[in-house]
């Protein structure tokens, strides 16, 4: 059947199968192929994109169901000339190792800050538990939208990745940790 | 030596633009004219014989270009080769492991047959048409039945052990004798699934007026894929080209030969078409390797002080119903590694090697070193509980002295640098151990259970040396400076994830005096590459890395013989000064490494002799494996009420000498950890009798999410080593074989005041709030 819709801000048609579904939609008819599948129990968040404007896992969406909205997938959200403080952030705080959950975890970060412009670690990362990564343990994910929201908020203009990689000072030694850091948070945690 | 602004800085790396912006191009992203696409028909069962196959109804299928049955590849086609075991075990049983099931399945997600549709969802469809009737076998799960008798995975063997190794080394009955305390435990090291977030993923075209087959494939290994396809396809190998484009995380999974490569190659072959495969997650979990599997039951002697004399120890492993590439080699690294960090001499050992009716067992992070630390370091804390003594000094008694470097334990090893103590102390500092301890002592008082977990891990990476590797374990670089100055790099491992695009274009920046912008690193397909061993045992760097510092040598020397010849200079006196050229001493007059490549590929004043040309490949042997090692503590609290486990803190301290890019290294010790802590507190594959496997998706297997990990806080110390010419070890499984003993020996020191000695992990809360509850006998768990 026929439906139409907007991806990226592109007016589209498109033939389908009833049952295809949006995430096949987008990769296979359209060659978006920056969303990806990593199951088939709507578990990883890997195939995440926006919905007018809300992220939903599009191997949990018919490509029917998407007929006369919006979608936004990784392709739509930044590019390597102009890329999203997300993405930047991303980059610069190496919240990706292998990349495969990466745009569809950017994807979810951005209607997260969406939602939260200001979140504390603990509710990023209760936003992203729709994402799954095997590779970061989340640590510099975390790090990274928090960056990302930072720079969103005060409103910073977006990079090309042509800008000269910035290089940050040859630091053989990580910040300092400091005495006593686990007890403190030990503290925190229990106050 | 140069060494001066890109080695040791946290630049972003260079792979990562595409990778954001999703324009990377995985194998589920290589797009071909004419593809079709391939399913799987899999046994249901954990052991059956195949009574008949019918493929009239998927044939009939109008979508169907062609059904393929084991019967049809090993009769009709003559396919009839195994799949390859990589090992140097003179009494290995190797029961033949036919990539379509011939007769009789083994293994829940075997594959039986497969069909190729004009879709993957046609396909699909296709794939529920192939009638297959199976006559079910009695099953065996349990390891520990399996090795004492029938049933039999393969009858035909009649045994399920694949293998039995003893070794011993000192006097261990001696000591056991004269020691004051002895501590004897059964660990069992369950099975995990590695999840790469990408599973199996491939694409094979062939080109018939070529006679070229090129196979896409999410592997960390693209040469030795190649060459196993030659052998297992009985084509030559330079009519075969393998490629790992982009590869969505492997964690050794992907350090394998899997019967659906060779399949969908020799499919495609067949059809003249390209076809591509992208498996479901349920069979990921059902058909590509699983990792550990070990039940380890071990006997530890010690004085009243704390000093451990020896230890007995018996691996009973689970192989799986076949051998995959590595699956008998993993445990015999546990028990070379069964040592960890410390001193003694005397040990009796025993690894016994047993089928059963699972996936094969293989390399996964970390690969049989995990499963040593993971018992030496409870039974060090195990010995400290019986003797009342802070686990921290014993630790510190048994250390290997940082004087006693390079160190040949009793299993045969030679540890290449070490200086466990600082490392240990350095994290005991930042933990502030002793106010820890106060703060458990506080709030135990109160009916709080927090629980101090130490790891002090030592591991055997950069693998490694060839005669101690079950094939080849060298690696290779080629660096090759174009004529208008840009440098390629061609190197033979095999990134997914690891960052080498951009550290090795670090070190390279460095050495030959180039903006890094100039370099570009070319890896993962054999067509382009020179042949390499690849990406696993954390040798991309420490292996790789070094073969890439050979060729730099080599350019390096070639280019000065340029430059003296051009300034009519003896090249005793010219030299590499911070990446340039110059007459030593004179840094007035400079040549750049581009301007040498142009001089030699202009090639008219080139000294007598020399060829034209700047480029040089250069292979790698490493003389030994190097150990990285270091202490990771883990603070916890058990709440009594429900027995969930909260990681209320989380440090590691490891060293890995020299770091490249620190940021980097940092990255792959944040998803060790994770790995190994999940392996701890969540993960778990479970079988049932019958072989049914009960963990099969995503809803049932536990990977963690954001929130059920916490902040890791990281330092780190700096111990080169000499085995390679950078001075670096392997940091890619550090993290996952440190974590694992941490976490468990902080949740069984929160329950320490409850009596408990040991529990098994996955330390779910259930059993943690089993082991919390008051007990009519003795409190002590299992």
């Amino acid at each position: 059947m026929q439906i139409d819709l907007t991806v990226n801000g592109k007016q589209t048609m498109l033939d389908v199968e009833p049952r295809l579904l949006l995430v096949h939609a987008l990769r296979d008819s359209l060659n978006l192929t920056g969303t990806h599948v990593g199951c088939d129990t709507s578990s990883c968040g890997a195939c995440t994109v926006l919905l007018d404007g809300v992220s939903v896992k599009s191997c949990t969406v018919f490509a029917v169901q998407a007929a006369g909205h919006e979608v936004t997938t990784i392709e739509g959200i930044g590019t390597a000339a102009e890329l999203h403080p997300m993405q930047e952030a991303f980059w610069s705080a190496h919240g990706l190792q292998c990349g495969y959950c990466t745009t569809g975890m950017i994807v979810s970060a951005v209607d997260l800050l969406k939602r939260n412009p200001d979140p504390t670690d603990d509710q990023i990362r209760a936003g992203l538990e729709g994402n799954l990564c095997r590779c970061t343990g989340y640590e510099n994910i975390v790090k990274a939208v928090r960056a990302a929201g930072a720079a969103m908020r005060s409103g910073t203009a977006r990079h090309s990745v042509n800008d000269l990689m910035p290089v940050h000072p040859p630091d053989v030694e990580p910040p300092p940790s400091g005495e006593g850091i686990i007890l403190q948070q030990l503290q925190e945690t229990k106050a | 030596m140069a060494f001066t602004t890109m080695v040791g800085a946290r630049i972003r790396r260079r792979e990562d633009p595409r990778l954001i912006t999703g324009r990377a191009t995985y194998v589920d992203d290589v797009r071909q004219v004419g593809t079709v696409y391939a399913a799987f028909v899999r046994s249901p069962y954990g052991h059956a014989k195949i009574t008949s196959v019918d493929t009239s109804a998927a044939k009939a299928d109008p979508h169907v270009l062609a059904v393929y049955t084991g019967e049809d590849l090993h009769h009709a086609h003559n396919l009839k080769a195994s799949l390859p075991v990589a090992h140097k075990m003179p009494d290995l049983k190797t029961p033949p492991h036919y990539v379509l099931a011939l007769d009789e399945v083994r293994v829940v997600g075997e594959a039986v047959a497969i069909v190729v549709a004009d879709s993957p969802y046609t396909a699909r469809d296709a794939a529920e048409k192939v009638a297959v009737e199976y006559e079910e076998l009695p099953a065996v799960v349990d390891v520990e039945k399996a090795a004492a008798g029938p049933p039999y995975v393969h009858e035909s063997l009649g045994t399920n052990v694949a293998f039995t190794m003893p070794f011993s080394a000192g006097d261990p009955d001696k000591a056991f004798a004269e020691a004051d305390v002895v501590v004897k435990q059964r660990i069992v090291n369950q099975r995990v699934a590695p999840v790469p977030i990408e599973p199996r993923s491939m694409v094979a075209s062939y080109d018939a007026g070529m006679q070229q087959l090129t196979l896409y494939s999410a592997t960390q290994i693209p040469h030795l894929l190649r060459t196993q396809l030659a052998i297992v396809l009985g084509l030559p190998e330079n009519k075969i080209r393998a490629i790992a484009p982009e590869v969505g995380g492997g964690f050794g999974a992907k350090l394998n030969v899997y019967a659906e490569e060779v399949v969908v190659s020799w499919v495609a072959m067949q059809l003249e078409r390209p076809v591509k495969y992208i498996e479901t997650r349920s069979e990921c979990f059902q058909a590509m390797i699983h990792g550990r599997d070990q039940i380890d039951d071990l006997e530890i002697a010690a004085k009243d002080d704390g000093t451990i004399t020896a230890l007995r120890l018996k691996i009973t492993a689970n192989m799986g119903a076949y051998h995959q590439l590595l699956t008998p080699v993993i445990p015999t690294l546990t028990m070379l590694m069964a040592h960890g960090c410390y001193k003694f001499e005397n040990i009796a050992a025993e690894v016994v090697g047993v089928f059963t009716n699972t996936m094969s067992t293989d390399a996964y992070r970390g690969a049989g070193r995990p499963e040593a630390t993971f018992f030496i370091e409870r039974a060090i804390d195990m010995v400290a509980q019986r003797l009342k003594l802070d686990p921290v000094d014993v630790r510190r008694k048994n250390f290997i002295a940082k004087s006693a470097f390079p160190h040949t334990t009793a299993t045969g090893l030679t540890y290449d640098s070490g200086d466990y103590e600082t490392t240990m102390d350095k994290a005991l500092g930042i933990a502030d151990y002793a106010g820890l301890r106060k703060q458990q002592a506080a709030l135990r008082a109160q009916g709080r259970y927090l629980g101090i977990g130490l790891s002090t891990y030592v591991e055997v990476c950069g693998m490694g040396p060839s005669a101690a590797m079950p094939a080849a374990g060298w690696d290779s670089a080629t660096i090759r400076i174009e004529p208008t100055g840009s440098i390629t790099v061609l190197t033979g491992v095999s990134p997914h994830g690891q960052g080498q695009e951009t550290t090795f274009a670090q070190i390279v920046a460095d050495e030959l005096g180039v903006p890094i912008d100039h370099i570009s690193v070319i890896h993962g397909d054999t067509d382009k590459v020179q042949y390499g061993v690849g990406t696993f045992g954390s040798r991309g760097t420490a292996v790789g890395g070094a073969a890439l510092k050979l060729a730099i040598d080599t350019i390096q020397a070639k280019a000065i013989k340029i430059a003296a010849h051009q300034w009519e200079a003896n090249p005793d006196d010219v030299e590499y000064r911070d990446g340039k050229i110059q007459v030593k001493g004179d840094p007035s007059k400079t040549m750049t490494t581009p301007e040498a490549g142009f001089l030699a590929f202009m090639g008219d004043k080139l000294p007598p002799g020399l060829e034209p040309g700047l480029d040089a490949t250069r292979r790698f042997e490493p003389p030994n494996f190097v150990f990285p090692f270091g202490t990771h503590i883990c603070v916890v609290e058990v709440d009594a009420q429900s027995g969930q486990v909260e990681v209320v803190s989380y440090l590691a301290v490891d060293d890995c000498g020299r770091l490249i890019n620190p940021m980097i290294a940092e990255g792959q010790v944040h998803g060790g950890i994770a790995q190994g802590l999940s392996q701890a507190l969540f993960e778990e594959v479970v079988y049932d009798d019958r072989g049914q496997l009960l963990t099969g998706t995503l809803m049932d297997y536990a990977i963690p999410h954001a929130e059920q990990v916490p902040h890791f806080e990281l330092g780190h110390t700096v111990t080169p080593t000499t085995v390679n010419p950078l001075g670096i070890k392997g940091i890619g499984e550090a993290g996952t074989i440190g974590s694992t003993p941490a976490v468990a020996n902080a949740v069984i020191d929160a329950l320490a005041p409850f009596g408990v000695v040991h529990i098994d992990m996955p330390l779910k809360p259930e059993k943690l709030w089993a082991a919390m509850q008051p007990k009519p006998t003795n409190g002590s768990a299992r």
